[in-house]
């Protein structure tokens, strides 16, 4: 079973989901499951610029922390307000209720040059 | 990569393997917290078998355990085991063990990352005098089942008997034809047993303790390594290569219980010195505020000066909180101090806490 084909993807597992210049970032299922139990999620604010191929955030698992990576260039119109109280939605909705944070995109365009879900899924896979 | 008797069994239930102490060991099955909880309300059967299992025998063998370990061996019963540390002459911690008396021989278990290390310091120790070493741990299957439902289920419904043997006391028997030691003993801060079996019938075993078509009992679950970690964790109970190593000795790590000064052992001297001193830090309890998780390495400061070091720390299932093992120094280290830790640039405050974090209610 495939990723969502709706979004493009990193090569560190975070999704990116373009709706008009708005593109919301999550990671995968694969990735949430390699972290196993989420504790813990740390996100930039609204307002916050970010650069593509930058750590946006870090996320926090019973077994380790890792960076999160933004794809795209921008400024952070929202982060998940659920995440603060529930981080586990990373576990259990990676590709929905999960979602970390919104990024209204300077150019919305370069979202294309991320992978494509069957390129991830290429990877996962390999 | 060493495997255990069990790891197809680990490999059936879809558990995820990592590489422990050189062997491919399971971390998790369904999920660390679920693991973790399952073991604080029910029962869990963890396969400890990647432990040290030395055995010796001879008329020198307690002398040579009495020189090595920490703890006055000697002063155990037969069918009773205790916790001890293994010191260099420096007093510092080469491993900590579990030390059992049996009628006819001593049985070590030590940590598997340290097995090597461990069985050519006593070989070292072991010239001069008349005893013999066995290493065992290839030939033999060790598991942990471990929670509240387990004492229960193993005097009512299974066919091995236990008798009425305390904590830390453990018992022989055969099934089958194969000899086994069930002790009562383990590693979560519950109440459990850890049972040592011959590697053929290992497997057998797990998969009769853990089918789960038993409908007038608790059924035992299978838990990974990484419920194992956060369980002691709570629990307060250190782990080598994290609270406990060469640079530490037993006295700063608050395990002075399980050293006996009137005797004499490697390390002795030293950990004298220390003790008339008192150490100078302290394995410390802290509860940290917010949900962020303290790694080892973490600095601990007061005010702006730094005054300790993480070993440990998880958010706790069982307590919904952040907790972390610390070595602090030893005049900031009673419960109720205000420290800080530095977690990516990040201040976050930090009370000294009394370990352990966890007690069962019985």
């Amino acid at each position: 079973m495939g990723v969502p084909t709706d979004r493009r993807y990193l090569k560190s597992h975070e999704w990116h989901k373009l709706d008009g210049d708005i593109c919301t970032i999550g990671i995968t299922k694969f990735a949430a499951d390699e972290l196993t139990d989420i504790t813990y999620v740390s996100l930039p604010k609204a307002g916050k610029e970010l650069t593509a191929g930058k750590p946006l955030g870090e996320i926090e698992s019973v077994k380790a922390t890792s960076d999160l990576y933004s794809g795209v260039s921008g400024v952070v119109t929202e982060a998940n307000p659920k995440l603060g109280d529930s981080p586990e939605l990373v576990n259990s909705d990676s590709f929905g209720e999960g979602w970390l944070i919104k990024v209204k995109l300077a150019d919305v365009k370069q979202i294309e040059t991320l992978m494509t879900a069957q390129q991830y899924d290429a990877q996962i896979a390999g | 990569m060493l495997k255990t008797a069990l790891y197809e069994a680990h490999k059936r239930l879809g558990a995820r393997l990592i590489d422990f102490g050189g062997w491919e060991m399971p971390v998790m099955y369904r999920g660390i917290n679920d693991e973790h909880t399952y073991t604080r309300t029910a029962s869990s059967i963890f396969d400890v078998s990647h432990m040290g299992r030395l055995i010796f025998t001879g008329p020198d063998a307690e002398a040579l355990l009495q020189h090595v370990c920490t703890r006055n061996v000697g002063k155990l019963k037969v069918g009773r085991c205790g916790y001890s540390h293994v010191c260099n002459e420096r007093g510092g911690i080469l491993d900590d063990v579990i030390v059992s008396r049996y009628e006819d021989r001593w049985l070590m278990v030590c940590n598997a990352g340290n097995r090597s290390k461990i069985v050519a310091h006593l070989q070292q120790h072991m010239q001069g005098r008349n005893v013999k070493m066995e290493d065992t741990t290839e030939k033999t299957v060790m598991v942990a089942i471990q929670g509240p439902a387990t004492m229960d289920l193993f005097t009512k419904h299974l066919p091995i008997k236990i008798g009425d043997m305390g904590r830390y006391g453990f018992v022989t028997g055969s099934y089958m034809g194969q000899k086994y030691s069930v002790f009562r003993s383990g590693y979560t801060g519950e109440d459990g047993l850890e049972v040592v079996l011959s590697a053929g019938t290992g497997a057998m075993v797990w998969d009769y303790l853990t089918q789960d078509g038993a409908k007038d009992r608790v059924v035992i679950k299978p838990a990974g390594l990484g419920a194992r970690d956060t369980l002691r964790l709570e629990a307060g109970m250190p782990l080598y290569g994290h609270e406990l190593s060469e640079d530490v000795d037993p006295l700063s790590a608050g395990c002075g219980w399980c050293v006996d000064l009137e005797k004499d052992f490697l390390g002795a001297g030293a950990l004298r010195a220390i003790a008339s001193e008192g150490p100078k830090r302290k394995m410390t309890g802290l509860t940290l505020e917010g949900k962020r998780i303290a790694r080892q390495g973490t600095r601990v400061f007061s005010g702006d000066s730094e005054v300790g070091v993480v070993t440990s720390g998880t958010l706790s299932p069982t307590l919904g909180k952040s907790i972390a093992m610390a070595y602090v120094d030893s005049a900031l280290s009673k419960e109720g101090q205000d420290l800080a830790l530095e977690i990516k640039e990040e201040r976050v405050a930090a009370t000294v806490t009394a370990l352990p974090f966890y007690k069962r209610q019985t």
